[in-house]
């Protein structure tokens, strides 16, 4: 069972917990993209709000945090850390600090 | 009797407004989707208790929502808005070619007979059809490929489909306008477009009387003469008596002529509302005296309705979205404020009460006449 930390408005509008489980297929390769696409089909009104409905890209206002290292920056297809993997930590999205 | 249902969203969350047809008691719901910027919210003719959403964030993109219970519970819908094929570029602030990007959705009009379908307007602009209750959306590309696309340029607001009037006369005829683009008018349910702006007179643009390019704020009509077309663009009030074909400049004596919302008197299609501005760099009202004028005349001669508004220190705006009537007689009048306020008048602006005061940045008002 693979942890996911969601901020406060994609869990209000997901009715959501502050932390999300993703399981993904036995075999299946644990990356961004993976637990990602877990996510919105567990949730599907997240679809688009991490990641643009056109581009499939990082929406620019968001990180993602793992181990407290900065995956934002990597390719969606890189392996996640073993600790993410095994759920003894979480993948933290993270919407950034912008005003508003 | 009658009940008034007011929806409006701001820039954090959105908020619904009751009263019976007496107008004197309001009950405020709110806020819906708390934090996230609400652009318009909209009532479906055909089903009075479903009411549309748009709902976006700068961090989290687009979502629409739908209610089926007059605003209690909400549901998300589809949020996919791809351009049909490569969608190619319009002008940037500085003139050079600029990528069309889908960023929000502005405006949703619900389809009057049909309660599944609904267009959204949208910025980078287009415009949007659903036919499944917000499950899907296809855009109507014919406008966008109307060949003057390469000359749209965006207003402050962003290049953005703001106004969407559908004819109740002739369901294939509607019009839309676009910051900065212009108004656009077609007669085959959107397949084909007409550009609709000769006699507009832009001075901020290299050719003033060009095709395309004009900052048309809003554009309002009254259902009982679809032809007669009444336009706040963003400096002069417009009016035009052939669908479009023609515009003349009817500001009078406004003083001053700059300003983004207008709407027309349910029950007199003569009468016709706006809220004058000072000018695009001082967004808030001459002499900082919060006044609507309304002219009886259909342009030209207007008087100012200031009885219940503040008239010193008012130093707020009021956006494109957020004037709107009632269908009651006498005919209500409604419009909110980049300070938070909703005022109503019950008596078509002679007198106005403030429903709230202290909401987020006011972008939109619709009303419901139920």
């Amino acid at each position: 069972m693979i942890r996911v930390v969601l901020p406060v408005p994609l869990r209000t509008l997901a009715h959501a917990p502050e932390e999300v489980e993703v399981e993904l297929e036995q075999g299946a390769s644990v990356t961004l993209r993976a637990v990602l696409d877990g996510v919105e089909a567990a949730y599907p009104m997240l679809r688009g709000t991490i990641r643009d409905q056109a581009t499939r890209k990082r929406r620019n206002f968001l990180r993602f945090f793992a181990c407290g290292e900065d995956l934002s920056h990597e390719g969606l297809d890189l392996p996640l850390p073993e600790q993410i993997a095994r759920g003894d930590e979480p993948l933290l999205v993270v919407a950034a600090i912008a005003g508003g | 009797m009658s009940n008034i249902r007011l929806l409006v969203g701001t820039q954090k969350g959105a908020f619904i407004l009751s009263a019976d047809g007496k107008r004197e008691r309001w009950e405020v719901r709110g806020p819906f989707f708390a934090g996230w910027e609400i652009y318009h919210l909209k009532g479906s003719p055909a089903e009075p208790q479903r009411i549309w959403a748009s709902q976006s964030s700068g961090w989290f993109g687009q979502v629409i929502q739908r209610s089926d219970d007059g605003g209690k519970t909400w549901e998300s819908v589809g949020n996919e808005f791809h351009y049909d094929g490569v969608p190619g570029t319009h002008q940037w602030y500085d003139g050079t070619p600029h990528p069309w990007e889908f960023k929000r959705v502005w405006h949703l009009e619900p389809v009057p007979e049909d309660p599944d379908a609904v267009y959204a307007g949208v910025e980078d602009a287009a415009l949007f059809l659903s036919r499944d209750g917000g499950g899907t959306w296809q855009e109507l590309s014919g406008l966008r490929e109307h060949g003057s696309g390469p000359h749209w340029q965006p207003g402050a607001g962003g290049m953005c489909l703001h106004t969407i009037l559908l004819d109740p006369q002739s369901r294939q005829r509607m019009f839309i306008a676009i910051s900065a683009a212009g108004a656009f008018r077609t007669e085959d349910g959107g397949t084909s477009w007409q550009a609709i702006n000769h006699g507009l007179h832009s001075d901020m643009m290299p050719d003033p009387e060009a095709e395309v390019g004009h900052c048309v704020h809003r554009i309002a009509m009254h259902r009982s003469r679809p032809d007669v077309l009444f336009m706040q663009k963003h400096w002069d009030v417009m009016r035009s008596d052939d669908a479009g074909d023609s515009w003349r400049e009817v500001s009078g004596n406004l003083p001053s002529d700059f300003g983004f919302a207008i709407d027309v008197h349910a029950h007199e299609p003569e009468t016709v509302y706006v809220v004058p501005i000072k000018s695009d760099s001082e967004h808030y009202p001459p002499d900082g005296k919060l006044r609507v004028y309304r002219s009886r005349t259909g342009g030209e001669e207007w008087e100012p309705l200031s009885r219940g508004l503040p008239q010193e220190n008012c130093y707020v705006n009021v956006l494109r979205g957020a004037l709107s009537v009632d269908s009651l007689d006498p005919c209500g009048i409604y419009f909110g404020t980049t300070g938070g306020q909703v005022y109503a008048s019950r008596d078509g602006g002679d007198s106005w009460n403030a429903i709230v005061r202290d909401l987020p940045r006011v972008l939109s008002v619709e009303v419901q006449t139920l």
